[in-house]
Formats: C-alpha cells, sequence, structure tokens
C-alpha cells in the first residue's frame, strides 16, 4: 500500500502536499470498497446464479420474472431483505444477536483481503497469507455461535452448536490439506504460492499435477471446503428439514442478509483458495500473464483467476444439489477418522517427495529428460 | 460467574424440544415432544390431534353417498384409494352388485394414486434427508398422474370419483392410451431415482440400520403396508384378503429384505414403496389390457338404506389398511362409523423405535412410516 501510495505521489506532484500516510489510507479505503462492492455483487450474482443452477438440476425453470431472465432478483432480494421489519425476539439476548451478524460477515470478508486475483491485484500480499485465512474464517464460528446462542431459540442452539463443532473440526483438514502447496512453494503468501506454479507450460505447472498427493490433497481440500462453508452433504447447521433453519432461524430482514452474504463470501474464498493453492491461481495456460504491459497482464490474469474460482463455485452448488445430508456424528467421523488423518498421510507424502525429488514435482522430472 | 466450580458440579440438563406442529420435515402438523440430551434424543412422544375434524362423527350425520367427499379428505394424498375403500365398505354393507369395467377402472385409478402417493412419499423423505433435487423429480412424474385424473374427473387433488355402484363417470376418450404412455414413461424413472439416490451412499448410511423393527413388533404394534413388508411380513390385503378384480391380476408382493442393514430399517420401508411403484406399473399395464366394454355405474337408489347389519371393510392403501366399519340401523345413515387409518396406528410404535436415537434420525423415522396428518387425526 505504501509502495503504491509513494508511487502515486510521485505521479501526481498535485498532491505531493498530502501526507504519505493519508493517502495510503485512501488507497486502503478504495481498495476495501473495490472488495466489499465485489463481495456484494458475488453474493447477489451467486445467489441467482445458485438458483439458476438448481433450477437446471431439479427440472424447473428458477427466477425469471425481474429483468431478463430473472437476472435482477438479486436487486429485488436486496431490497426487500433491506425493507424487512428487523425483528429481534422479546426474550434474545440483543447486545449478542446484533452483534453476531457483524462478526460472521467481518470473518467472511476479512479473507477477501489475501485472495490473489490477479499478477498484482491482492489487497495485501501477507506473508502469513495462508495462516490469516484460517484465522479469521474462525471468526465466523464466534459469530455462529453468538447468533445461536443470543436467539434464545432451541432450534438455533443447536444449530449453532453443531456449526462450532463442525467447523473446528473441518478446520484441520481444511489447513492440512492446504500445506502441501504451501510446502512446495515455501511460503505462505499466497501471491507466492501461485508464482511458484507458473514454472511450466500449460497446465502442468500447477500443483494439482505436482505429484499424486497434492493431487489427492485437491480434492481433500474441496471435501474438507465444503464442509466449512456449511453446504450440502455438510450443511448440518442450517438443516432445514430438521432444525427449521438452524442458527440463522430467528433473524430476518438485513441481519439475515449478512448471515446469507457471509455463507457466499466463504463459499468464494474456499473455491479462490483451492484455485489459488492448486489450479495455478491467476496463471493462464500456454500464456505467460506477468510478462504482458502491466494492465493487460493485470486484467488477463484476474479473468483467468474467476474463471477457476467461479468454476470450482458451480461445482460445489452442483454438489450441493445432489447429494443428500450426513448426521451429525457420521459427520464428526468422517473429520476425525477419514479426513484430519488422510490429511496428515497426505502431507507427510508431499514432504517425502519434496525430499526425495528436490522439490521437483512429476511434470517437471519428466521435462527434465527431454531437456537433458 | 461463580469461579472455581468443581467438575462434579456442573452437569449437563435435558432439553425439552417442540418439533411442530409447525415443522419442515413433520409432514402436516405433527408434534413430537422431543426430550434430547444434546443431540440424542431420549424420548419422542408424538402429539397428534392438530387436524381432527371428526370425520366419524360426521360420517354418522351425512348419507352414505354423502360421505364420498370427506374420504378424499381422510388422505389426500391417495383419495382415490379412499374413495374406492368407502365404496366397496359400503357396496359390501347393502350387497350392490358393480358392473365389472367399473371395478377396473377403480383398481387402475387406485393404482395410479398408489404410485403418486410412493411418489410423494419417496420426494419428501429424500427432502427430509436433504436432497431437494429428488423430490422435485417425483412432482414432476406426479404432475402427469393428476393430468390423467383431472380428465378422468376433473380434480387434481380431491378426486371423489368412486360411487356407491361404480364411479361417477366413465374414463375419457384416451385415457387408456394417456396411461400407457405414462407408463412406458415412468417405469425406467424408477431406475433413475435408484441411481441418483436410493444407493447413494450418504442415503444408505443414514437410513440403514435406524429405527429397525422386527417382525414380530410391527406385527403386535398392528403396522400394516408398507411398513409392516418393511420388516418383512409378507402380508398385502390385495392378494391375502383379494377384493375387487385383484385376482386376476398378477403381482409381487414387496418385501423388506434388510439389504443395506438389519430387517425392518429405514432403509427397508423406503426400498419397499419404490419397488412397490414398480408392481403398480404391472399391475396397470394388466388392467389396461384386459378392461372391458360395458356400464360404469350400477343402479342404486340416490339414498339407499341398508338392512341393519355390520361391516368391517379393509383395503390396501398407500399408506397400510384403510378399514371402514359401518353399523347400519335400517336409515340411509350409519348409525356408527369407524375408521381405521394405517397412519394412526403406525405412531403407535413412533415412541419405542426413536429411544436413542439422534434428532436427525426422528426425520428419518417420521419420513420412513410416511405417515400424513388428516389420516392420524381424521
Amino acid at each position: 500500500m505504501e509502495v503504491l501510495a509513494r508511487s502515486l505521489i510521485s505521479a501526481f506532484p498535485v498532491i505531493s502536499g498530502v501526507p504519505l500516510w493519508a493517502v495510503t489510507l485512501l488507497i486502503m479505503v478504495v481498495v476495501a470498497a473495490i472488495l466489499l462492492v465485489f463481495f456484494l455483487t458475488f453474493g447477489g450474482l451467486g445467489s441467482y446464479v445458485l438458483r439458476k443452477v438448481a433450477g437446471d438440476i431439479q427440472v424447473r425453470i428458477g427466477p425469471n420474472r425481474v429483468g431478463p431472465y430473472g437476472i435482477l432478483q438479486f436487486l429485488a432480494d436486496g431490497a426487500k431483505l433491506i425493507l424487512k421489519e428487523d425483528i429481534i425476539p422479546a426474550k434474545a439476548d440483543r447486545f449478542l444477536f446484533v452483534l453476531a451478524p457483524y462478526l460472521v460477515f467481518i470473518g467472511s470478508f476479512s479473507a477477501f483481503v489475501v485472495v490473489p486475483f490477479g499478477v498484482g491485484l491482492i489487497a495485501a500480499d501477507l506473508n502469513i497469507g495462508v495462516y490469516y485465512v484460517m484465522a479469521v474464517t474462525s471468526l465466523v464460528v464466534i459469530g455462529i455461535l453468538m447468533a445461536g446462542w443470543a436467539s434464545n431459540n432451541k432450534w438455533a442452539l443447536l444449530g449453532g452448536m453443531r456449526a462450532v463443532a463442525q467447523i473446528v473440526s473441518y478446520e484441520i483438514p481444511v489447513a492440512m490439506a492446504l500445506l502441501p502447496a504451501v510446502l512446495i512453494a515455501g511460503s505462505l503468501s499466497l501471491q507466492d504460492i501461485v508464482r511458484s506454479q507458473g514454472g511450466l507450460v500449460g497446465i502442468f505447472g500447477w500443483n494439482l499435477f505436482h505429484n499424486p498427493f497434492t493431487f489427492f490433497s485437491f480434492f481433500l481440500y474441496l471435501t474438507a471446503g465444503q464442509a466449512e462453508t456449511n453446504q450440502t452433504p455438510f450443511d448440518l447447521p442450517e438443516a432445514e428439514s430438521e432444525l427449521v433453519s438452524g442458527y440463522n432461524v430467528e433473524y430476518s430482514g438485513i441481519r439475515y442478509a449478512f448471515f446469507f452474504l457471509a455463507e457466499f463470501g466463504d463459499m468464494f474464498v474456499v473455491a479462490a483458495l483451492a484455485s489459488a493453492c492448486f489450479l495455478g491461481g491467476w496463471h493462464v495456460p500456454f500464456f505467460r500473464a506477468e510478462a504482458l504491459p502491466s494492465l493487460w497482464g493485470n486484467l488477463l490474469s484476474l479473468g483467468a483467476f474467476l474463471a477457476k474460482a467461479f468454476g470450482l463455485v458451480l461445482v460445489m452448488m452442483w454438489v450441493r444439489w445432489t447429494l443428500p445430508r450426513l448426521r451429525v456424528d457420521q459427520l464428526m467421523r468422517m473429520s476425525w477418522k477419514y479426513l484430519v488423518p488422510l490429511t496428515f498421510v497426505n502431507l507427510l507424502g508431499v514432504s517425502l517427495w519434496l525430499l526425495v525429488f528436490k522439490g521437483k514435482g512429476i511434470p517437471q522430472l519428466i521435462a527434465s529428460i527431454f531437456t537433458g | 460467574m461463580k469461579p472455581n466450580v468443581p467438575v462434579e458440579a456442573l452437569h449437563t440438563q435435558e432439553m425439552l424440544i417442540n418439533m411442530g406442529p409447525q415443522h419442515p420435515s413433520t409432514h402436516g402438523v405433527l408434534r413430537v415432544i422431543l426430550r434430547t440430551d444434546g443431540e440424542v434424543v431420549v424420548n419422542a412422544r408424538p402429539d397428534v390431534g392438530y387436524l381432527h375434524r371428526g370425520l366419524e362423527k360426521i360420517g354418522e350425520r351425512v348419507t352414505y353417498a354423502q360421505f364420498m367427499p370427506f374420504t378424499d379428505r381422510l388422505d389426500y394424498l391417495a383419495a382415490m384409494n379412499c374413495n374406492c375403500a368407502w365404496a366397496w365398505a359400503v357396496e359390501n354393507l347393502a350387497g350392490i352388485e358393480v358392473p365389472e369395467r367399473a371395478e377396473y377402472i377403480r383398481v387402475i385409478v387406485c393404482e395410479l394414486n398408489r404410485i403418486s402417493s410412493h411418489l410423494i412419499a419417496f420426494g419428501s423423505f429424500t427432502a427430509d434427508m436433504g436432497a431437494f433435487t429428488p423430490f422435485l423429480y417425483s412432482i414432476r412424474e406426479r404432475e402427469k398422474v393428476n393430468d390423467l385424473f383431472e380428465a378422468a374427473c376433473g380434480n387434481r387433488l380431491t378426486y371423489n370419483y368412486a360411487r356407491v355402484g361404480g364411479v361417477s363417470a366413465d374414463l375419457p376418450q384416451g385415457f387408456l392410451e394417456k396411461t400407457k404412455e405414462f407408463l412406458d414413461y415412468f417405469e425406467p424413472k424408477i431406475d433413475e431415482y435408484n441411481n441418483l439416490i436410493s444407493y447413494n451412499k450418504i442415503f444408505v448410511h443414514r437410513l440403514a440400520n435406524v429405527a429397525a423393527i422386527s417382525a414380530d413388533n410391527a406385527v403386535a404394534y398392528g403396522l400394516t403396508g408398507p411398513n409392516l413388508r418393511g420388516s418383512g411380513v409378507s402380508f398385502d390385503l390385495r392378494r391375502d384378503e383379494p377384493y375387487s378384480v385383484y385376482p386376476k391380476l398378477e403381482f409381487d408382493v414387496c418385501v423388506g429384505t434388510g439389504e443395506r442393514g438389519v430387517l425392518g430399517d429405514c432403509f427397508d420401508r423406503y426400498m419397499v414403496r419404490i419397488n412397490e411403484m414398480r408392481q403398480s406399473v404391472r399391475i396397470l399395464r394388466q388392467a389396461v389390457a384386459q378392461i372391458p366394454e360395458g356400464p360404469v355405474l350400477a343402479k342404486v337408489p340416490r339414498v339407499f338404506k341398508p338392512a341393519a347389519g355390520e361391516v368391517y371393510f379393509r383395503s390396501e392403501c398407500p399408506r397400510g389398511e384403510t378399514g371402514f366399519y359401518i353399523i347400519s340401523d335400517g336409515t340411509g345413515n350409519p348409525s356408527r362409523l369407524k375408521i381405521r387409518a394405517g397412519s394412526f396406528v403406525t405412531m403407535n410404535i413412533f415412541e419405542t423405535v426413536t429411544r436413542g436415537l439422534m434428532i436427525a434420525d426422528i426425520v428419518a423415522v417420521i419420513g420412513s412410516f410416511d405417515i400424513i396428518l388428516p389420516e392420524i387425526d381424521r
């Protein structure tokens, strides 16, 4: 940010009188606003796509009334949610009840800070990027438990309890499944992880094809990520047919919208991390986006990254509308008895691979045969 | 908060939860009082009666013919079966001969209705299990059955089609061809359901070994229909106490086999319904081929007075045995009417089988029993 601010000041001598910290702050606000707009747009359009995909899968049409092909449905929904009466149950814990949606929203939104959208397009290239995402998305848990508890509703409480047990359990396999990418890049920074995948032609630089363990790791991550974002088959915290609506049952209007948006935000973060860590992030196959002039390179890499992330979001929706839901004990068993050990073994496998083959992946090994 | 609370002083409490009467998966206005220890259900007591309309009492105040529309409201997902069950019961009481074509028509609409009812059972069950897509698949097929019924009697839910002595109107032109078309379309769909969800690993895990009812228990608690057959008891009124033209039709009685868990678990009850749809298709194909020409309504006076006496007639409805016990005192309306409904009797065993299950299993059990509330509360 500060580097950007310095270059901005040197480029426009008019603002040279403005102190550096003010320009930096201004840039931060602008970046945050851009991210927020992206977040809201993704939440809105995502909900439209989700409903359209659901419609296609479920032999029905989906939203088709507001605007062409119903594309403006999300605006109508948003307006409705804003205008709706904001109900706080009489016996709710008012303070926690009001606070909870913000925590969930913040937890989900903060993760966007380190999402590597393109060559230079990252709000803050933290050197602890992956760790940071894991940390801030944990904030969601507190918000959800708060919502469940403060609602003073037994179904909401059960939903909150389930959510906490689930998200805490699945955070371990999620983190463990991401670690192979960290090991290969030798850095926790998401930009570094993406850069480490650009060495080879086409899609073979991707961590997905680095070695069998990373290939496996990708699917482990998607599975655990699906659980982390509370989607079917792991949508127990909001299991409509069991818990009525789960932790958000007492929420209405804009407060409900916060939960809703946070859910979509989480979905995007999981997809974004998966594409950054395994699918080459913003690398365009058979093309070097970094080599292009700055703006074009940025845009092209942004397009590649969003295409990959949205593709994964679509896969998650597809799974969501196909599978039934696990039971809570089966969910726990799946995490602790299968996913956690598997991800650990996987991590060990990747470490050994990197040790034995001096950090080279299968495609690189094959390439090295031909090149000498 | 008090500091230094010894661990022994900390304890958990059982939580009392009202599941229903407004709950997405109690299939209506069933209220289950759950006593839970965390996610584990200590006790689940069903509280029925929210939909009580006094159908039996109404039956004593109206004539035999006038009660027909009320049977629609007995089990609205299988109104044809209830219509016909009432017609058969009254005909048994009054000794009325029914034209053969009318009997065939009744069997055709009953089996079509059995398919559509089982479709809803299948669909809502999968929706309860968290998979919403199969539900809409089943609705897609049910629409076609409803179209057929609309052609036959003008209604899509409460048909009021049967009459004492036959059916209200002959089948419209092209009905049988349309039925054949539907059967050709529908039969492969059952495989589609099985591919999509029935043998899905998560689905099987959710249902297998859950709330198993032994054959002895099922008989002792008076379960009937698919719930009884799910426990491996081969008993079907269409075969074992034949009525109408069922003896002329060939079909198998589907029973649970315990293929994925123990005998009589939720999965078996679910599979029995899936397989019964196949058998209904088989029955329909024969009935459509065999149906003779002729009148569809016997000459029965509008108000007729059966001789004093009593009759109990039971027929195989999608949710088990629906029986009408009618006492006639020689007047135009029943002196006493008792309705035996499959779902109501099924609720007896609910508390026993759900002990110690998880909350999510309660939903599975309700779904696997395929209860319908108007039949429970009558």
